[in-house]
């Protein structure tokens, strides 16, 4: 790896992380786009200060970029507030504007007698992180360590900002100012990174670290660290992997389709990194991610299906719980609107478990098989009762509702309903008697499949 | 037909062939974003119009063809796949709807341009010229159609400005239902998640057939600012489209003649010119205008300064007072400043009073709508009174605040629903209704 690549590896690294911090803001406070919005509307500032200056000046450009970025900021909140126009109207209707300026004003400049291609607008729009000299790393170092601190000194503040600004008003904060704050110290962070990686993909870097950590925490604090390595990691390893290094490293490049001769584009590579990083979250984070909540719904769906089996057999085998008959496939079936070979499933699972003795003349409850399906009878039963005589349903519409909510109601809950129910006079006996016929296949259950979660 | 064209002067030709593909463009993109402005998705526009690039290298790279229709079958399908793609993370994967807008359509950009580097070196496709357009040489690229030579952007938008306006109205209700209310278009079996992927297809195929000749900013620029722009002017959807289709063709016409003017790129000043439009319009929409509201405040205080104005000098009157008022004293006790000087010189003007050295005194027509507010003022007291029962001490504000807002219809009301109607609580008179109160 030479100089030149380190001094890149070094910027595109602290870009992302502080990108990825301040970044880790706007996505809170729903306003992910805002940093396209910036990026976008830097553009007319640099251009202005270029024509102001006559010379390629970098911290007047900078400067410039800032001001028509924020004066966008400011625009989109006044016309939210007093005209019928909504914030996602406002946010394009001053991006598309104020981009169309800025290329207004630089074909102005390239159209100058005194050669307007000294501007370096392109790279602006586009990006080139290759260019990346020891002075800009400096800056970028100076500008993300200012930023930082800033959110370090406003840690608590941004932090109600973000999730609860109504009560930072009420708490008679300086809501506006803070909001500036945080936007201005956004807008200074977009404005150093345009350089480096252009208008569009600067959004990218804004938002997609704090988007991939938002899967692995809940907490703001751990978020923001986390958000700051992703996006200083995904800097980092999209440089190297643009520049070369890696297919160095490996012996062969992970990137061979097409032109393989030229270069890939840095800030691309930078973004389709952070995208990786991001589908792998969506999928695999632990709490979050697609991949656990299929799981933890298959489990529910599991337990369901047991539950529902074991009460059946329960209550078609009722009259001689000591010694519990065999129940055969068909009289299951008739009773719950199963598929046969998901009945057999069912079956199955609830022997292996050790709740039922299936044979081949049917399946019968076991000694646990009893108890567990005792506790879910006496769980649907209190609930008929309280739903008869606290919400006065009719005795045949109780069921189904019951049915549903059998499989979530905790010991207390229950406890209680069996106390307050005894007081008023039934219920007396640890598992009550049904409060409708239970003779009759039951149609309103069969209706619809009954492995689906209940709705809560 | 063309004979008088091939007549014109070849500057003259090129004005018309820019403004014609200027406002085509501009008005099938501004069509579909009244839409999109209304049903809030206006950055979906944005985010489309980014997120089409890899589609159209893939196609490239497919069918080794930079023809249209393959350009427009590939941005179909990416456009197609952007709304989908935003639309599965936001429900199914728990990100918030911005965020997954946000991370989609940059990925994709990214992705575009990665393949652009790689593949795009035959491919006629400048980045530069996606974003920014070169509406300028529209000319420069012509076919033949029908023995006519005309610039091959004009063959491709004006199918699609054409497929755009029968689509709209075409699915005229159905569009209008399921963007005002989708749950009442679902339960019309209106299909409103047809409405909006057919929406988002033409949306990309827009996109793409403007792309080459306008660039994207113009387009995203199109989408929604004319919508935004006519949503300010008027309440109807109807209208609303037209204006917005007039904003288009105009911000065309002056963008072309501002942009020879200065010598600067067309399609940015397109979208310059249509901003602006839109900053006329959020100050000076008669009806949701920021200065149409501050001169109906700035209307309604002045109002309120004269009423109060008539109202103490009728009080002094009435009261038989020593001397008459000085303006300099009126003027302090309604509040003071330009708006109490304002409130005096048009009531000056009017004739209502008069004015005698310092003093102050009423006219006969100010005379009488002093005694229309007075009554106003009074019946409203003995209201409050008689049918709120508030205590006497606790009548004169509230009525200071709704003498001005009492019309003579409440008057009738409020002299029927109360007792006492000539006297108030305090004893003092109240002044008869007008003619026209009293008839």
């Amino acid at each position: 790896m030479n100089y030149l690549t380190t001094i890149v590896l070094l910027g595109t690294s602290a870009l992302g992380s502080v990108a990825g911090v301040l970044g880790s803001f706007a996505l809170l406070r729903r306003r992910a786009l805002m940093g396209d919005l910036l990026s976008h509307a830097a553009l007319p500032g640099l251009c202005l200060a270029f024509l102001v200056m006559g010379q390629r000046h970098f911290a007047g450009m900078l400067l410039g970029a800032l001001l028509t970025g924020l004066a966008g900021v400011v625009l989109i909140t006044i016309v939210c507030r007093f005209t019928r126009t909504r914030e996602d109207a406002a946010l394009g209707i001053v991006l598309s504007t104020f981009f169309g300026a800025g290329i207004v004003l630089s074909s102005i400049i390239q159209h100058r007698p005194d050669g307007g291609a000294k501007a370096g607008l392109e790279s602006y729009i586009y990006g080139q992180a290759v260019g990346m000299n020891r002075q800009d790393l400096y800056l970028i170092a100076g500008v993300s360590l200012a930023a930082l601190s800033i959110v370090a000194m406003l840690f608590k503040e941004f932090k109600v900002l973000s999730f609860d600004p109504g009560f930072a008003r009420a708490q008679g904060w300086p809501t506006w100012t803070l909001d500036m704050a945080m936007m201005g110290t956004l807008a200074l962070v977009t404005v150093i990174g345009l350089p480096a990686v252009g208008v569009v993909l600067m959004a990218a870097m804004l938002i997609l670290p704090g988007a991939t950590a938002r899967f692995w925490t809940d907490r703001l604090g751990p978020m923001l660290l986390l958000a700051g390595l992703i996006g200083g990691a995904t800097g980092g390893f999209g440089t190297l992997l643009s520049a070369g290094v890696v297919k160095q490293w490996l012996g062969f490049d992970p990137l061979r389709f097409g032109d393989t001769e030229s270069n890939l584009p840095t800030g691309p590579v930078i973004v389709l990194s952070g995208t990786a990083l991001f589908l792998f979250s969506v999928f695999f984070a632990p709490q979050r991610g697609v991949l656990a909540r299929l799981w933890s719904e298959m489990r529910l769906r599991r337990k369901i299906g047991r539950e529902n089996l074991l009460r059946t057999l329960y209550e078609l085998s009722e009259p001689a719980l000591a010694s519990p008959a065999e129940i055969s496939i068909d009289q299951l079936l008739r009773r719950r609107a199963w598929s046969r070979p998901r009945a057999h499933w069912l079956l199955w699972r609830a022997t292996r478990s050790g709740l039922v003795a299936w044979g081949p003349g049917g399946a019968r409850l076991t000694q646990p098989g009893v108890a567990e399906a005792a506790r879910l009878v006496r769980a649907h039963r209190l609930w008929e009762l309280f739903l008869i005589r606290g919400a006065h349903i009719a005795p045949d519409h109780v069921d189904r509702d019951a049915d549903a909510i059998e499989h979530l109601l905790t010991p207390e809950l229950l406890g209680q309903l069996q106390t307050d129910l005894a007081a008023a006079g039934v219920a007396a006996v640890q598992i009550p008697p049904s409060p409708h016929d239970l003779s009759r296949p039951d149609l309103s259950a069969s209706t619809e499949p009954d492995e689906e979660p209940p709705r809560v | 037909m063309f004979d008088w064209f091939s007549q014109l002067d070849p500057n003259t030709q090129t004005d018309i062939w820019v403004i014609a593909v200027g406002a085509m463009t501009n008005t099938a993109c501004a069509l579909l974003g009244c839409y999109l402005v209304l049903r809030r998705m206006s950055l979906l526009g944005d985010a489309i119009s980014h997120a089409v690039l890899p589609g159209l290298v893939v196609a490239f790279v497919l069918t080794g063809s930079v023809h249209i229709v393959y350009m427009a079958a590939g941005a179909l399908a990416v456009g197609m796949l952007t709304t989908v793609l935003i639309e599965t993370l936001h429900r199914h994967g728990g990100v918030a709807e911005d965020a997954s807008m946000g991370v989609v359509f940059t990925s994709l950009f990214a992705l575009g341009v990665i393949l652009i580097k790689r593949y795009g070196q035959a491919v006629d496709l400048d980045p530069d010229c996606v974003l920014n357009g070169l509406l300028e040489l529209v000319v420069v690229n012509r076919v033949e159609i029908a023995g006519y030579d005309v610039p091959r952007a004009l063959v491709t938008i004006a199918p699609v400005l054409l497929l755009n306006v029968v689509f709209i109205v075409l699915f005229w209700k159905e569009l209008l239902i399921s963007s005002f209310d989708p749950a009442l278009a679902d339960t019309m079996g209106l299909k409103a998640g047809w409405m909006h992927y057919l929406l988002m297809a033409l949306v990309a195929l827009t996109t793409v057939a403007s792309f080459e000749q306008v660039g994207s900013i113009l387009v995203i620029a199109m989408l929604i600012v004319p919508g935004a722009t006519a949503g300010l002017l008027c309440d109807r959807l109807r209208t609303m489209m037209l204006i917005s289709a007039v904003i288009a063709v105009a911000s065309a016409v002056l963008g072309h003649f501002a942009a020879v003017q200065f010598n600067t790129n067309t399609a940015g000043t397109m979208s310059v010119i249509v901003g602006l439009f839109y900053l006329a319009a959020v100050l000076l929409s008669p009806q949701y205008g920021v200065l149409s509201a501050l001169a109906r405040n700035l209307r309604t205080s002045l109002r309120i300064v004269r009423e109060d104005l008539l109202g103490m000098l009728y009080r002094l009157e009435e009261l038989q007072a020593e001397r008459a008022l000085q303006a300099g004293e009126a003027k302090q006790a309604v509040g003071g400043g330009w708006l109490a000087w304002l409130g005096l010189q048009s009531l000056l003007r009017r004739g209502d009073v008069q004015r005698q050295g310092e003093l102050l005194r009423l006219t006969a027509s100010g005379r009488q709508q002093a005694a229309q507010l007075i009554r106003a003022h009074r019946l409203w007291e003995v209201y409050l009174v008689e049918r709120l029962g508030l205590p006497l001490d606790h009548v004169h504000e509230p009525a200071m605040r709704m003498e001005h807002f009492i019309g003579d219809e409440l008057q009738q009301r409020l002299a029927a629903e109360t007792t006492d109607t000539a006297t108030d609580p305090h004893g003092r008179e109240i002044p008869p209704g007008s003619q026209k109160t009293e008839s």
